[in-house]
């Protein structure tokens, strides 16, 4: 197929807002595996749930579902702050959390999806807003209302918690947790503490995530599992927990995927997309923004 | 020596629970007789790398698949017993295990993890759209409904998945008192430390790679036999990952009999919730027991049973 | 939630073998199967077992099957083939069930076939796409409408269908999901298309884990097709038609094989934007499709399904489901045993009457006749479910025989 401009173009923006879509999937994962080395493969499963809530608020009041997820955001944050404290009591705490910490996350995924299973059902699963179906035209390409209002947030919500993690007291804590944690112990901060806040922003984050999922496809329990590969991918790719980087490698990955989808096959997309990381991790393991 | 006679123990344990097996005399046994040691010979091989070394795959389904796509592919050119389908399929995996230890020599921890689940990803995607083994179709394999001597062709396939099982423990064994096994277990307790020791890390972790590798394809050459329709997303089903990571973990990871007993206990314990409670509470089975058990048995059930022997050993 | 919980109960009871049997009480007939409770299929797994325990619940208060009453046997073979041998061979050997019949897709179906075969089981598929092409087993029937050709059959009417729209299409896209059901399609097409004369300047696949669509979309929009023909199960379709609607998509005709748009959630959620697809479907409420019991049968599916968070509409697998039970039920009273020889040539030789019209099979299990039918999406307003209910909202199109309207072309000028 011939390489036409404005197809071109429209590819990339098509690919730039799924990124975002796929910046705000993996903003926990930058978080939780990025900073505090927590190998939380049941975040998509939290993602789904996140779906779920949107899902019930929407269909019984009527509520935005991006609204919905902001309201739901501390009640996220609570479910994660108290994982994290059962993790911490069993895992780190015995300094044992690799592969068992591991185990324990895959066994979350399985109990998350199956309690969804059993209080909704099987059948898949949608919003309704406003703007789902509308598109806004400017010239040779269209932004689809559906991809744009995730994207925008998207940002909106990296660029918020990157001035938290710099800026705030709390914030410099987590990104210091990361690093050097006698230093952390030094200024009187308590890791255990700020880990868990740190982890219970990252499941606040896919309440949105979550609401952004429905709003984009029809959700059931098990799509999560779709993302666990994605998700890694990305935050592998970014470096680990650097936001900037995240970003870049989600818009990379969305590029990627929707250029491949425009001229060359989809089919061949999840090749490219994953081919790119395997290369990036044997050539340069520290990602391609990474330190 | 000992070795001499673990082998002999081994295949005779392995032809008394096989002469045992004819005596049921029905053939939903050897069904999910066949799963189990299926099991147990990927939780085995997955340990190798997993447990020995530390390394976590996570792109078990990859082998597994490539195995079984092996087989479909040489079934669609030739017939050829399904032993040395077995045997190759086994050479294919082992050499992909060793492309994948070379392209991921550098990768440790997370990173070596997530590396083996994007080659899961792309060699989905190869299979998926390679025609020959029909692609996203699926392949149909015919299999005989009868075999000589042995009568049903079930009663075949598990018959050779147990001698698979028996030569796996074998080698996960015979690996464990080795020099061999002694590198890895130092690569896994300090992999810096272990190479200024002079361990030859590299080395010892392309064997440990392309031997899992070549085991996992080695457990999935026969499913096309066995299920006798494949397509893609079935073949690289996530659940393999999971339970080959599972069955070591809750079994124990130090030693072979843990992957071992994690694979009798989990995969008999699946087995049995598929047909009895039949419902979305059999998947919860599985994450409340790998929930349970990293909670309560760190060590898995080997560990377990450790505890219980010293502190037994205490009070005398 | 209390259904399952009942389930569950009952298999323990029966595993522990303290099901409380009744003195005196006749041993009950079991039909055993697998289903897809859980994963990818649950969705019309779960639809299927409502119909298939609305059927038992009937026969039951008649008095049973030959005078015995009826039980399932059923596991959730959650959506995994490597599950499903293990299933029938305890089905078969150690629940001695009398009858099966098979879990909900081509995947879950033909590992059952050789343990199927070697019992000499007649059975019945549940919407498998040409199973016994390869197994040629002579009790196996598929109660799915494809005919006996199911890679043609399925297709072919929508092709009918578009080249009555005006102007007459030339050109074709088609794209499909990297998955089974749209690979056949795909390839039945073109196959129909090379004979319709028509020029395909589109023709790829995608990963069935994509998420955004749009630039599938504007790759084929850059072809400028006349006819879009779409294979794709559920998200995608929901996606598929999204972006369709999102970059205005400008074809003659538009829809084809999408999988998941014959659901109450999919048909509520796209609401309008439906409009002016042509897509294949099984059955839809119109008034030549108005077969005896249908109406009565979806009445007492409906509720239940809402309860359990099955397909509220029930209009693609369950008619067919409760439709196979009709048609075993009829075999086993005739032949008057469970003779499952005879049982299999009673159904060869017969032509049934059932909720999904009149059925008779081909020589290889398939319908003789297919009977898929393609409708066109018209005038829905607003994500009312009611609305599909009645007839009007699908027109049929094709074949002939079902048809209750014209195409309408080209797709871009109907409002959606």
């Amino acid at each position: 197929m011939e390489v036409s401009l404005d197809l071109l173009l429209s590819a990339v923006v098509a690919g730039i807002l799924l990124g975002g879509f796929y910046a705000a999937v993996s903003i926990g994962i930058s978080i939780s595996f990025g900073m505090l080395d927590i190998v939380n493969i049941a975040h998509p499963a939290f993602i789904i749930l996140g779906a779920y809530a949107a899902y019930i608020v929407n269909s019984t009041f009527g509520l935005d579902p991006i609204l919905t997820a902001i309201i739901m955001l501390p009640v996220f944050y609570l479910l994660g702050a108290g994982v994290y404290q059962v993790y911490y009591a069993v895992f780190e705490r015995r300094g044992d959390e690799a592969l068992r910490g591991l185990a324990f996350f895959f066994g979350l995924l399985f109990i998350i999806e199956v309690g969804l299973v059993l209080v909704f059902g099987v059948d898949y699963r949608f919003v309704e807003a406003p703007y789902i179906g509308p598109t806004f035209r400017f010239g040779m390409v269209d932004l689809p209302l559906r991809m744009l209002v995730p994207f925008v947030v998207s940002m909106v919500l990296v660029v918020l918690l990157q001035l938290y993690l710099s800026r705030t007291f709390i914030g410099r804590a987590i990104m210091a947790v990361s690093q050097d944690r006698l230093a952390l112990q030094l200024m009187s901060a308590n890791p255990g503490k700020i880990k868990r806040i740190a982890f219970g922003i990252s499941i606040a984050t896919a309440s949105l995530a979550g609401a952004f999922l429905i709003i984009i496809q029809p959700v059931e329990p098990s799509v999560g599992r779709d993302y666990i590969g994605r998700v890694f991918a990305i935050t592998v790719l970014g470096g680990l927990g650097s936001f900037p980087g995240m970003v870049a490698a989600a818009l990379l990955l969305g590029i990627v995927e929707s250029i491949t989808a425009t001229f060359y096959g989809p089919s061949w997309s999840p090749a490219v997309a994953f081919g790119i990381l395997l290369l990036t991790l044997a050539f340069r393991p520290s990602g391609i923004m990474g330190r | 020596m000992a070795a001499k006679r673990f082998w002999l123990i081994a295949i005779l344990v392995g032809a008394v629970f096989f002469g045992l097996s004819l005596l049921v005399p029905n053939q939903y046994y050897f069904q999910a007789g066949y799963v189990v040691l299926q099991y147990i010979v990927l939780a085995t091989a997955w340990n190798i790398l997993g447990g020995y070394t530390g390394y976590v795959n996570f792109g078990v389904a990859a082998f597994f698949a490539l195995g079984a796509y092996s087989s479909v592919a040489l079934y669609k050119l030739a017939p050829l017993p399904l032993p040395v389908l077995i045997l190759i399929a086994g050479i294919v995996s082992g050499v992909v295990g060793l492309g994948m230890g070379y392209l991921t020599l550098r990768l440790r921890g997370a990173f070596f993890s997530i590396a083996t689940l994007a080659m899961a990803v792309v060699m989905q995607t190869l299979i998926t759209n390679w025609d020959y083994v029909g692609g996203s179709r699926g392949a149909y394999i015919l299999r005989p409904a009868q075999v000589p001597i042995l009568g049903n062709y079930i009663v075949y396939l598990f018959l050779i998945m147990l001698i698979l099982a028996v030569i796996t423990i074998g080698i996960a064994r015979s690996i464990e008192r080795s020099r061999l096994g002694f590198g890895f277990a130092a690569i896994r307790d300090d992999e810096q430390a272990a190479e200024a020791a002079g361990v030859p890390t590299l080395r010892l972790k392309l064997v440990a790679t392309t031997l899992s590798g070549a085991l996992m394809g080695m457990a999935g050459a026969p499913l096309p036999y066995y299920v006798t329709y494949l397509d893609p997303a079935s073949g690289f089903s996530l659940s393999y990952a999971v339970n080959s990571i599972a069955m070591p973990l809750i079994g124990g990871m130090t030693n072979w009999i843990g992957p071992l007993i994690g694979a009798l206990f989990l995969g008999t314990i699946q087995q049995l919730a598929t047909v009895t409670i039949s419902s979305a509470l059999n998947l919860l089975i599985v994450g409340l027991l790998l929930v349970g058990f990293v909670v309560i048995a760190p060590n898995g059930i080997v560990g377990l049973f450790e505890r219980v022997v010293e502190r037994a050993r205490g009070r005398r | 939630m209390k259904r399952v919980l009942c389930a569950w109960f009952g298999a323990v009871l029966l595993l522990a073998g303290m099901a409380p049997l009744t003195a005196g009480a006749v041993e009950p007939i079991k039909i055993g199967f697998g289903m897809a409770l859980t994963g990818g299929l649950a969705g019309n797994g779960k639809a299927a077992l409502v119909a298939i325990q609305i059927w038992r619940d009937e026969i039951n208060a008649k008095g049973g099957l030959l005078g015995r009453p009826v039980q399932l046997i059923y596991y959730d073979d959650q959506t995994n083939p490597a599950l499903v041998p293990g299933i029938y061979t305890k089905l078969l050997d150690v629940d001695k069930v009398d009858l099966v019949i098979s879990g909900y897709g081509t995947n879950l179906q033909a590992p059952a076939m050789p343990i199927i075969m070697q019992h000499g089981m007649t059975f019945i598929g549940l919407f498998g796409l040409d199973v016994n092409h390869q197994f040629h087993y002579d009790r196996f029937f598929q109660i799915q409408p494809n005919g006996e050709d199911p890679s043609i059959s399925s297709i072919e009417g929508f092709f009918q269908a578009a080249m009555t729209a005006k102007p007459t299409p030339k050109t074709v896209a088609m794209v499909g999901a990297d998955a089974e059901y749209p690979k056949v399609a795909l390839e039945g097409a073109r196959k129909i298309v090379k004979q319709l004369g028509l020029k395909i300047v589109y023709d790829r696949s995608y990963p069935p884990t994509t998420v955004d669509y749009t630039p599938i979309i504007r790759s084929i929009q850059a072809t400028n097709p006349d006819i879009v023909y779409v294979a794709s199960y559920p998200p995608d379709s929901a996606g598929m038609v999204h972006a369709a609607h999102e970059v205005g998509l400008k074809a003659t005709v538009f829809g084809g094989g999408m999988i998941g748009l014959q659901f109450a959630s999919l048909k509520q959620q796209l609401g309008e934007m439906l409009n002016g697809i042509i897509c294949y479907d099984m059955y839809v409420p119109s008034t030549t499709m108005n077969f005896p019991g249908i109406n009565e049968f979806l009445a007492k599916y409906q509720p239940v399904a809402k309860e359990e968070g099955a397909d509220q509409l029930g209009f693609y697998l369950p008619p067919f489901a409760y439709a196979a039970m009709q048609i075993l039920t009829q075999a086993v009273e005739t032949t008057k045993g469970l003779d499952q020889g005879k049982i299999a040539e009673y159904i060869h030789a017969t032509e049934f009457d059932t909720v999904v019209g009149h059925v008779k099979f081909a020589a290889n299990g398939e319908w003789a006749k297919p009977r898929v039918i393609f409708v066109q999406y018209r005038g829905i307003k607003g994500n009312d479910l009611e609305q599909f209910k009645k007839p009007g909202t699908a027109v049929i199109v094709a074949p002939a025989e079902y048809k209750t309207g014209d195409v309408e072309a080209p797709y871009s000028a109907i409002a959606h």
